[in-house]
């Protein structure tokens, strides 16, 4: 039933990736992205691929959840991976009418394709072993620098961890309403397309309405609380980096390098 | 001075017109006077739009007087400067257990109020564990909020009011959108930190809880209609009438067996009809 999702897609457990420090997993995601844009050839791929399936295999993911992202980004894969195929000037491979294939293009085609893929792996792996909270946590103290010029880090963390919240509530809430609109005779199942969007428009508006009236509620309730905003304030946990971060950020130093010598290959 | 004391409260909510010019007003509380002993347990009831829930609001800043003043030990809540102390003072729970609680997890949402406070992290733990454990929920303390019962969310924001060690906590119709089993523990609950020496407010629509305070004050059209005790305001059939109110259960019993009016609520009852029974068994084997 719906009072069942899931938040975001964390994968309990508690092994040694799990127990990093968010900030560590953050910036560790980040370099390995813009690592993957450094790649020149595909010795950097294999590389970068035996670092990625070490770190699956260190946090105790079951593969198959960490494939079940890739399937949602599969057509932007596969149209990459075409455009790559016959944009690419070269040696012809292949011609039909206006369509080529070159040497170039097959390799450029791969190329862009094992690169979004282990883009998506590594982003998803961060978000299938932290905790939806510690990532906003993190986000915050990753933040905090940018606040000296404006940038509201605690509220952006805060609006977050309530939006994550809120997301079960707002589901009970349309699944009552459009219970509701059922019993008096609303359909929402048949029709073409354009009369189903129509149909949700009953849904739509009290759903609106009710969110704010949450949003109100939760405003004063907070209040009540004594919320004035993040200056002053502490956390329970308070977030620590340990020597597995320390461990962590040695290994990414060294990928890194890795990565940058297999350019001259 | 009493704990609480509000002076001739009269708070009004102004209407206005799509070009922004005051086009009626409506006086949701008209002088109000009261005091609030530390340490007591006070009802407030009275018919929708009576005013209960614009009263509690008023007794901790939320909402401030039009006219008149409210003062929480000694602290006058117009005073902007002390409005967080008063707030840590007062806390609040409310009726939507859905909508008061801030965080996924059970800990971290208890956890909110005391970090707001900026307290250290290890005391927070510590008032975070012991409110928990006041409420019956520390088994809980890591499960997401969404997958608990009505009844257990609502005590998760109990504990939320509690973990910020107010002297004072006012529930607004805590009970109201919860069912029976839920209802009856969140009332063991009011009733146990009223032991503790925690001052209770609470507003209600159930007869049969207000019923267990030491002072009901109802409301109607934002004045005060009655402030007595349970005892002298169930007695009063007329009145309760007059304020569209309903006589709690025991109350009724009482009446249709014509007992005298010391009892207000079901143990004392129970105990005089036992008393009555054994002193009918007696005078019969006599």
């Amino acid at each position: 039933m719906i009072r069942d999702i899931t938040l975001g897609q964390y994968y309990p457990g508690n092994s040694v990736i799990h127990r990093l420090d968010a900030r560590t997993k953050i910036i560790a995601t980040l370099l390995y992205i813009v690592v993957l844009f450094m790649v020149k050839n595909f010795w950097g791929f294999l590389i970068a691929a035996a670092f990625m399936f070490a770190i699956i295999e260190f946090s105790r993911v079951p593969v198959r959840f960490i494939f079940r992202g890739l399937t949602a980004v599969f057509l932007i894969i596969a149209f990459t991976f075409v455009i790559n195929l016959f944009m690419v000037d070269g040696r012809v491979l292949w011609e039909w009418k206006f369509l080529s294939i070159t040497y170039e293009g097959v390799s450029r085609a791969f190329f862009m394709a094992v690169r979004l893929v282990l883009l998506i792996i590594g982003s998803s792996l961060m978000t299938l072993t932290t905790k939806p909270i510690e990532l906003t946590d993190g986000l915050e103290k990753l933040l905090k620098p940018f606040s000296k010029i404006g940038l509201p880090s605690h509220e952006i963390a805060l609006m977050m961890t309530i939006a994550l919240r809120f997301i079960p509530t707002l589901m009970e809430e349309t699944d009552k309403i459009i219970k509701a609109q059922q019993a008096r005779g609303a359909d929402f199942e048949s029709g073409n397309l354009l009369y189903r969007a129509k149909a949700l428009i009953p849904i739509l508006i009290p759903l609106f309405i009710n969110s704010f009236r949450i949003a109100q509620d939760l405003a004063l309730a907070m209040e009540a609380r004594c919320y004035h905003g993040g200056s002053g304030r502490t956390r329970m946990n308070e977030i620590k980096f340990h020597r597995g971060d320390v461990i962590a950020a040695l290994l990414m130093a060294v990928f890194t390098g890795i990565i940058v010598l297999s350019r001259s290959l | 001075m009493a704990f609480i004391s509000v002076r001739d409260l009269t708070l009004e909510f102004t209407k206005y017109d799509e070009e922004g010019r005051a086009e009626s007003s409506n006086k949701a509380l008209d002088t109000i006077s009261l005091d609030i002993e530390k340490g007591s347990f006070t009802a407030v009831v009275g018919m929708n739009g009576s005013g209960k829930s614009t009263l509690a609001k008023c007794l901790n800043g939320l909402l401030l007087p039009t006219e008149g003043s409210v003062n929480v030990d000694g602290m006058d809540t117009s005073d902007d400067s002390h409005i967080w102390d008063i707030r840590s003072k007062v806390g609040m729970v409310f009726q939507n257990p859905d909508n008061q609680i801030v965080s996924s997890i059970v800990e971290d949402d208890v956890a909110f109020g005391p970090e707001n406070l900026g307290i250290e992290p290890a005391e927070i733990c510590r008032r975070v564990d012991d409110a928990l454990r006041k409420v019956g929920m520390y088994e809980k303390k890591d499960k997401p909020a969404h997958m608990l019962s009505g009844g257990q969310k609502q005590r998760i924001a109990i504990a939320g009011a509690v973990a910020m060690r107010p002297d004072c906590i006012i529930f607004d119709e805590p009970t109201a959108m919860l069912d029976p089993s839920g209802r009856g523990k969140v009332m063991e609950i009011i009733k146990e930190l009223n032991a503790e020496g925690i001052t209770c407010i609470l507003i209600t629509h159930f007869m049969e809880e207000a019923a267990e305070s030491d002072r009901i004050i109802a409301l109607k059209d934002g004045r005060i209609a009655s402030d007595s005790s349970p005892i002298d305001l169930f007695s009063d059939a007329r009145l309760i009438e007059e304020l569209g109110l309903e006589l709690p259960p025991a109350i009724e019993l009482r009446e249709r067996l014509g007992m005298d009016k010391c009892v207000s609520n079901i143990e004392d009852m129970a105990d005089e009809i036992r008393g009555r029974a054994q002193q009918g068994r007696n005078s019969f084997s006599e």
